[in-house]
């Protein structure tokens, strides 16, 4: 048994030590929000926030967790910096198939939590380990900048 | 390709089952269903050869549950969308047209896709329920906005009904009739039942134009809400009570065989519940996907490799090379006097092309879910075809067509890939050894390493340039693999051409006196299919640079040049000057920097579009800015052809810089998106896309700027570095500077010297 702590909830998992969170997320606690795309942590699609900070839940296991905090994309409308992003994300009509852009907006909010204003060069060291096969990226970078402005 | 509509009323059955509904439109193109009927030529799907016979013979016969308006009486208004959501916008597209029409907000309607249903969602142009080749918008633009004026017309006339008042004194607006006299009004919903039991109206007018409130704004997406706070279900995010989660393993040499598998250790890992084999591969269920990808690692498989096992790239492109000139070429286009005009040239320039075999990877990674059971099955997936996909698996299972439910999901997205069932069909072989639902994922690995991947090709070109450097005869040889074949029944017949060999290089947008196209056709030996842009992706690469080696041959600037030969086509001569002024064309650039143009006419669309990049020393590129303008006829959602300008750009930029499926010993090399990269956010240049206002009927757009990409690039590179480059992805070992190459060579003799 493995207690996390899910978007603000504390609950007993029973799964191995060794289960990367991703798993755990979609196929236990039923949160399918957090996407699988490559499993490496390449395309940073299964992105989600451990104490705050953006983690790849493809390799990270439950055991590496421990207790701390863990932040899907289900509840990052809960603190005003990720409503504002996901604001800016519905007001540029930054998705396409939609399917990396829960790990876009988690790698985003991340970002912003520490850097209000971010520079070009920020949105690049912060963004590139999302990849868009869509290739929305211009809109990325211009809808963190529409939310940093809020 | 407009057809007239029809109206299903409900029978008391299926009125039961469709809780409540009233009003339902559906809608197919008559026309269409004949030529299906007759046996034409099916485009992008195999619906000729699996529809089954019944369908087409008693078309529109009692109930059909969909259609593309539905109103119940509690006011809810669906708009039932032919196509499928894989990023491309056209949920929101679609519903313009028939929202416009029927008089309702966007916002006051939900959307869905279409269920499988050749009668009511035939799409008309492909002749088939398919999503692909950038014809949704050109084959719905008049149907559904026909569907939503009839839709509207029975509305009204079912107020005017209740009323006593001719219909001609009410109007509809936002969901509401208003008898203007009296200032009346019902609401949609309250006229639902009524309204399901007017007469079909024929031949409705449609608005004028100017009276459009939908058409040509710039909508916001339909699906962005729940694509940003994780609620939009994927196929991947379906859960079904009892479910299981399987990994899978095909045979990694491309079409062996499973010859035996231990499964002892695998089935020791708690959670594990089956191994199942069938033919070509091995999968195991568990209780969720960690548990199945670790058993399927703890199986011990034995593979019969197959008559595949020693395939290699170098021997797929010495065979790709080889056809041409031993497999007879057939003709595609032979205009004008060729042979004399080479003959008298005052120069003549040769060009060999090749392009490399490209998997798709979409960021959703191949999955189906589904549930057999000795009386029906159900499928939630993301399909292009849904269509095709329940009768794969009506075939698999056994089961009777009508007894195969396939729920479709949003598509992580498609490019093509989703264009194929062979994985929704490996899930039904799978799924029915089981008697629980079960969801197949396929690791990305799984995913690039048993794609169907876009075929290499290989392009010999030659022109024979007039004393004014421009073209006296064209000659393009295209070889390459027959994709449309593998969608005919019998195959493509001996001596025909397949048209999406040659899409994009038959017809070129620009003027030639002499032109002559032929195909040598040559099917390399593993499954191959569409890619992103099609044809013209394959072809205008090599069009578009070669015309671009012509104009330096003649020494004339590449816009200039292509301006001359555009007389005839006034829409491409058009973008290409805007693109050029938007660009700053020929303004000077510092050392190593280039700009590169790429015109084409695609999917009844006219783009340009001006790339600038840099180049380092060692060859690395840095792409600065894009500049597009398209032309698209009418566009429905200007902001989302943006869109598609963007994303489709940047799709192409990744291929023509990473992208190289390369083989051996029959297996594929590339993975993962370590060795399969991608293009990211610091990589993507600046890209800014002007759209052309226009009144002529809407072109294709979600491929078009994919299109462009490489062509651009190439040509860009060209300027940068004086570097001709006719193979992508593009080798930045050739472009590395004078001096850096000539350290490099001195190192290497320095080196070599120490080591003596």
């Amino acid at each position: 048994m493995v207690d996390l702590n899910i978007n603000g909830e504390i609950r007993s998992y029973d799964v191995p030590d060794d289960m990367p969170l991703l798993w755990v997320l979609r196929d236990v606690a039923g949160l399918v929000g957090t996407k699988f795309g490559c499993g490496i942590a390449q395309c940073g699609a299964c992105t989600v926030h451990v104490d705050g900070r953006p983690a790849r839940s493809c390799v990270m296991s439950v055991s590496a967790v421990g207790n701390r905090q863990i932040r899907t994309i289900e509840a990052i409308g809960r603190d005003p910096v990720g409503q504002g992003v996901q604001k800016a994300w519905v007001d540029l009509d930054v998705v396409q198939c939609g399917y990396c852009q829960s790990g876009q907006i988690m790698s985003a909010v991340a970002l912003l939590n520490v850097k209000r204003e971010p520079s070009d060069a920020d949105i690049d060291a912060a963004m590139a380990g999302n990849v868009c096969r869509c290739g929305t990226y211009p809109r990325i970078r211009a809808a963190i900048k529409t939310a940093s402005k809020v | 390709m407009s057809g007239p509509a029809y109206i299903h009323i409900p029978n008391r059955i299926s009125r039961r089952s469709l809780l409540g509904a009233g009003l339902v439109i559906g809608f197919a193109a008559a026309a269409s269903r004949k030529a299906h009927a007759a046996g034409e030529q099916p485009g992008l799907g195999k619906i000729q050869d699996v529809t089954g016979k019944g369908q087409t013979g008693t078309a529109f016969e009692g109930f059909a549950p969909g259609g593309f308006v539905r109103i119940s009486p509690d006011g809810r208004i669906t708009l039932i969308v032919p196509n499928v959501e894989m990023g491309q916008g056209i949920y929101t597209g679609e519903a313009m047209l028939i929202a416009e029409e029927l008089e309702a907000g966007l916002d006051q309607v939900q959307v869905e896709t279409a269920p499988p249903n050749e009668q009511l969602y035939r799409q008309p142009l492909l002749k088939s329920q398919t999503t692909g080749g950038s014809t949704s918008i050109r084959g719905a633009y008049g149907p559904l906005r026909q569907a939503g004026a009839a839709a509207r017309t029975m509305i009204i006339g079912a107020a005017a009904q209740r009323w006593r008042v001719p219909a001609t004194e009410c109007t509809a607006s936002r969901g509401v009739v208003t008898h203007v006299r009296t200032n009346r009004t019902l609401s949609y919903g309250e006229l639902a039942l009524e309204a399901g039991r007017q007469p079909v109206p024929q031949n409705v007018p449609l608005k004028d134009p100017s009276q459009w409130k939908l058409i040509g704004t710039p909508a916001r997406r339909t699906d962005s809400p729940g694509k940003t706070d994780g609620t939009a279900t994927f196929g991947i995010d379906i859960r079904v009570p009892g479910m299981k989660v399987a990994a899978v393993a095909a045979s990694p040499v491309i079409g062996g065989k499973l010859v035996s598998v231990d499964d002892s250790a695998a089935r020791a890992i708690p959670g594990v519940r089956d191994v199942i084999r069938i033919a070509n591969a091995v999968a195991v269920t568990a209780d969720h996907y960690w548990a199945a990808r670790q058993g399927l690692a703890a199986l011990r498989i034995t593979w019969d490799d197959g008559p595949n096992a020693g395939m290699s790239s170098a021997q797929l492109i010495d065979d790709l090379k080889g056809a041409y000139g031993k497999v007879k070429a057939i003709v595609a286009r032979h205009d004008g006097d060729v042979d004399g005009a080479m003959a008298r040239a005052a120069q003549r320039v040769e060009a060999e092309y090749e392009l490399p075999f490209l998997a798709h990877a979409t960021m959703e990674p191949i999955n189906t879910t589904i549930h057999v059971r000795p009386d029906g099955c159900d499928v939630w997936v993301g399909t292009q075809v849904p269509t095709v996909a329940q009768q794969l698996v009506a075939q698999a299972t056994g089961l009777p067509l009508d007894k195969v439910a396939v729920h479709n999901q949003l598509l992580g997205g498609g490019f093509g890939r989703r264009l194929e069932a062979d994985s929704i069909q490996q899930a039904a072989e799978l799924a029915k050894h089981v008697s629980y639902p079960v969801k197949i994922i396929w690791s990305r690995e799984e995913d690039i390493q048993h794609d169907m991947f876009r075929p290499a090709y290989y392009d010999r070109m030659s022109a024979a340039l007039g004393s004014d450097g421009l073209p006296l005869a064209w000659v393009d040889h295209i070889t390459g693999g027959s994709i449309t074949a593998h969608y005919m029944p019998q195959g493509l017949p001996p001596g025909e051409i397949d048209p999406d060999a040659v899409e994009g290089a038959k017809e070129t947008p620009y003027d030639f006196p002499a032109v002559h196209v032929d195909w040598t056709r040559a099917d390399p030996p593993i499954p191959f299919t569409w890619w992103r842009g099609v044809g013209p992706t394959h072809n205008v690469f090599v069009v578009e640079s070669f015309v671009d080696e012509l104009a330096h041959a003649a020494k004339r600037d590449p816009i200039d040049y292509r301006k001359a030969l555009l007389g005839k086509n006034p829409r491409s001569r058009a973008v290409l000057e805007m693109a050029a002024e938007k660009a700053g064309w020929g303004a000077p650039l510092p050392p190593r920097s280039g700009r590169g143009v790429s015109l084409h006419d695609s999917f009844g669309s006219h783009l340009a579009i001006v790339l600038q990049v840099a180049v380092a020393d060692n060859g690395e590129i840095k792409l600065q800015r894009a500049v597009a303008v398209m032309d698209c006829g009418l566009t429905i959602n200007p902001d989302q052809v943006k869109a598609q300008m963007e994303g489709g750009l940047n799709f192409g930029l990744t291929a023509a810089l990473y992208s190289d499926i390369t083989f051996r010993n029959g297996r594929v090399q590339q993975s993962n998106f370590n060795d399969y990269r991608m293009l990211r956010i610091h990589e993507s240049p600046a890209i800014e896309v002007h759209v052309i206002r226009s009144t002529e009927d809407p072109g294709g757009v979600g491929e078009t700027a994919t299109v462009s990409a490489a062509p651009a690039l190439g040509n860009a590179l060209f300027a940068a570095t004086g570097v001709r480059l006719r193979r992508y992805p593009f080798d930045r070992g050739r472009l590395a500077s004078q001096a850096m190459a000539s350290n490099a060579r001195q190192g290497t003799t320095a080196l070599a010297s120490e080591d003596r």
